[in-house]
């Protein structure tokens, strides 16, 4: 391998977790400006989680007395693997340098180490809240953990490979393969997993205000200054991963190899393009959507479970 | 048969409509148990430190046609002591705990005489509604912490909320048992806010109370303000103009939609449907600027005059035609909503049975079965259009969105029908001065208010008692809880949507 191809593959990585990061709460932005569209109100600036962020950052640290170290190293470890994963997946090229250890399921329990750290430092917190918010986001997540393993099975199929850019870069040169069965049911199950996993409607509201319902929010409601933010960022950068993700699996398009500057400018083009579509298209859901009974929330999982393995026997059966 | 021969005057239908007796403490439970029994509810009750005696005052009501009685105790002696009616009435036993606390009058056979109004950190002994009571004293360290009962088994833990929350809610404490997401038990603690309303009254001229009275509770201004009114033209034998009736009507009505109208939405935004939140929104900004423009103020402050009413205009009755478009849009869009649905559906039910057995007012008794309604069992004179209950009852979140529906549409057609009548816009009788006391019930948008007031010959009150039907139903939403998830609390409580203000006074 030449060495200005891995200096790009390397480069691309970079870009894309500083596009993580800065996109990320641009979009939740857009989100909400999305849903202030459909009730009527003029909604806050698209950059407002931006400015958010700054004044979050430069706050003091408030921590509850009795938390251990848990509790300000969660939002370390959460941001830190989102970026790795950032880093890996393929976003803006087929090609990131590490790509190669981007196999799905590695992703998907490098994902879950930042949820687990969160759910533990919510108990950590020591209050009723950290804890009931823990162990519903458990639970949760592991309602969704067999539907996207299944799910991953079936993506393997087309590209002999549960590497998630050799699963992208197979979608690139054979693009009729989206149209078949398993594609299309594995892509309904993606869907409710990544709209559980990131805490949005019907499953999580992340606007409410009450603690008692809350799921994702009481887990981190403890959390102040700059460790919010860094929840904040790391929450966002997931959501942004996972649309990213699912936006370069069903469509990708502009996803080229990092072999030169303009070719990853235009990947990055094309990712912010097809991320802000879904975004749009989730908040747009969200509006007309609301949130479920907590415990309807297994029997959404399972669907999306029974999607997954419908997506698996078609993949053997359709050949 | 004479009215001699009856063992109680109440029977005798010739008798007064209103009547006060006063009698000894050991025949109070039988008179109470025999207005009970013949279709009296308990209004209200509290005690009245006059100069010349301690009295414990009982109200009990019934209608229609409308028909009030008052039992009179008088009480002597150092450490005054009532029979408690707690088994007669559940209402009672809670009215009996506040004259514990306020006028330290005991009820003797209480079977929970613990603290209702006062926190544990007030002294001991200390009763502030006592005209000796001094100066406030001193607080001290909870010297008996709240007796929550502790649940205990494999799995239970305890989840505390409030007093502060996170939303711009009014103060209250939750404590709820919990095992796995199935609420076992929960414990409202209240009076964070009792900020001694009832003494304010006292000494004030009648003229000027009315305005503190219109701020007992801030959303329903018109709900106590005209209970108020009511109370001191009662006491003082007022004459009220007809047509200051139905403006007063208008205005109550006027009321109940704009608070009506913001819950269905509020109801949504508990399940995560903000756009109908937004929408019932965008309506109650439109009714309060159609409050603005009758009473020149948004909460309707000011309409509801002793003796009379005034209003700046009147909408023409097709504004309430659009009106009722738009909130049946967002109705529609909510109903239409099958997860909408099936959180409403079942969820936080309170039962006939148990609806009545605590005496549950207003919407949420409704939305239980219950047909009582101020507006119909003791009507403003001359106006008393045709109420009709919405049969919306199943008492469960669905159950309480729909009444609230159906009220909505109910008020729209009074308001219509009283907004077409000609007449005045400003009525003002003539107040009478006069010593006396008198009571007044109105239909607020959550349910009956009681109010009741002794006037001095100087037309100046010597003591008010009010009842917000929010002290009657706060006990119902813990019952309402039994075997709905955590999550589901703050949607019940939204449904119950009780005032913390007007519980705590």
């Amino acid at each position: 391998m030449n060495a200005s191809l891995l200096a790009g593959e390397a480069l691309a990585a970079v870009v894309q977790v500083v596009a993580l990061a800065l996109g990320a709460p641009v979009l939740l932005g857009l989100m909400r400006k999305v849903r202030a569209h459909f009730e009527g109100r003029v909604g806050q600036p698209v950059v407002q989680p931006l400015r958010d962020l700054r004044k979050l950052f430069r706050k003091e640290r408030m921590r509850p007395d009795q938390a251990t170290w848990i509790f300000p190293a969660a939002p370390v470890v959460l941001v830190a693997t989102v970026a790795v994963a950032g880093a890996i997946s393929p976003l803006v090229t087929t090609r990131p340098a590490l790509g190669g250890s981007a196999d799905l399921f590695a992703l998907v329990y490098l994902l879950l180490i930042g949820s687990t750290v969160l759910a533990l430092a919510g108990m950590d917190s020591g209050t009723a809240f950290g804890g009931m918010g823990a162990s519903r986001a458990v639970t949760i997540g592991a309602l969704a953990e067999p539907a996207l393993l299944v799910t991953i099975l079936a993506l393997s199929f087309g590209a002999h490979s549960s590497n998630l850019p050799a699963i992208v870069q197979a979608t690139v040169l054979h693009p009729e393969i989206l149209a078949t069965p398993q594609r299309l049911f594995s892509l309904g199950a993606l869907v409710v997993v990544v709209v559980a996993e990131s805490g949005r409607l019907p499953v999580d509201n992340p606007a409410t205000h009450l603690e008692l319902t809350m799921i994702h929010e009481a887990m981190i409601l403890e959390y102040a200054g700059p460790d919010l933010a860094l929840v904040t960022v790391g929450e966002a950068m997931r959501l942004a991963l996972l649309l990213g993700i699912l936006v370069n699996v069903v469509a990708p398009w502009g996803v080229g190899a990092a072999d030169s500057l303009p070719a990853i400018a235009l990947g990055v083009v094309a990712l912010a393009v097809k991320v802000t579509a879904a975004g749009v298209a989730l908040a747009v859901f969200e509006v007309f959507t609301a949130k479920m009974r907590l415990f309807r929330l297994p029997e959404l999982l399972a669907g999306a479970f029974m999607l997954g393995v419908l997506a698996v026997v078609s993949g053997l059966v359709v050949r | 048969m004479s009215a001699a021969a009856l063992p109680w005057p109440w029977l005798d239908q010739s008798q007064p409509a209103r009547q006060s007796i006063e009698l000894p403490a050991g025949e109070l439970y039988e008179a109470a148990q025999s207005l009970f029994s013949h279709g009296y509810r308990l209004a209200l009750a509290g005690a009245v430190d006059a100069p010349a005696a301690l009295r414990a005052v009982y109200l009990f009501t019934a209608g229609a046609p409308d028909r009030r009685v008052e039992l009179v105790v008088r009480l002597m002696g150092e450490k005054p002591q009532v029979p408690s009616l707690a088994a007669l009435s559940f209402p009672a036993s809670r009215f009996e705990r506040e004259m514990k606390d306020l006028f330290g009058i005991e009820p003797l056979g209480h079977p929970l005489p613990r603290r209702l109004v006062l926190h544990q950190h007030w002294p001991e002994g200390w009763h502030p509604m006592r005209h000796d009571a001094g100066p406030t004293p001193e607080m001290v360290d909870e010297a008996a912490p709240y007796p929550f009962v502790q649940v205990q088994g494999p799995g239970v833990y305890e989840i505390p909320v409030g007093p502060v929350h996170a939303g711009l809610i009014e103060p209250g404490h939750f404590r709820f048992s919990v095992v796995g997401e199935t609420i076992l038990k929960m414990k409202a603690r209240l009076w964070f806010l009792h900020k001694g309303v009832e003494r304010l009254f006292e000494g004030s001229d009648v003229r000027s109370a009315l305005e503190l009275a219109e701020r007992i509770s801030g959303d329903t201004a018109v709900g106590h303000g005209l209970a108020y009114c009511l109370a001191v033209e009662e006491a003082t034998g007022t004459q009220v103009p007809a047509r200051a009736s139905e403006l007063r009507m208008i205005l109550l009505e006027l009321e109940r939609i704009y608070n009506h109208v913001a819950d269905v939405g509020a109801m949504c935004n508990d399940v995560g449907f903000g756009i109908v939140h937004a929408k019932a929104l965008t309506l109650r900004e439109r009714l309060l600027r159609l409050n603005a423009s009758v009473t020149g103020h948004r909460l309707l402050r000011g309409g509801v005059r002793l003796a009379g009413a005034q209003v700046a205009k009147l909408p023409a009755p097709r504004e309430f035609e659009s009106i009722g478009d738009q909130f049946h849009d967002l109705v529609d869009l909510a109903l239409g909503q099958g997860i909408v649905m099936d959180r409403f559906t079942g969820t936080g039910a309170l039962s006939a049975a148990d609806a009545e057995a605590i005496g549950v007012l207003g919407v949420v008794a409704r939305a239980s079965g219950s047909s009582f309604d101020v507006r119909a069992a003791h009507p403003l004179a001359a106006v008393a259009p045709e109420f009709t209950t919405s049969g919306a009852a199943t008492g469960d979140v669905l159950g309480r969105f729909r009444t609230r529906v159906g009220e909505v549409d109910q008020s729209l057609g009074i308001l219509a029908d009283l907004c077409d009548r000609p007449g005045a816009l400003q009525v003002e009788g003539v107040l009478r001065q006069a010593n006396g006391s008198g009571s007044g019930l109105t239909e607020g948008w959550r349910g009956a208010i009681a109010h009741r007031a002794e006037v001095d010959a100087q037309g100046r009150l010597t003591r008010m008692k009010v009842v917000d039907p929010s002290f009657f139903n706060w006990p119902a939403l813990a019952i309402a809880l039994k075997d709905t998830i955590v999550p589901d609390f703050p949607l019940v409580n939204k449904s119950f949507n009780l005032s913390y203000a007007g519980n705590d006074l």
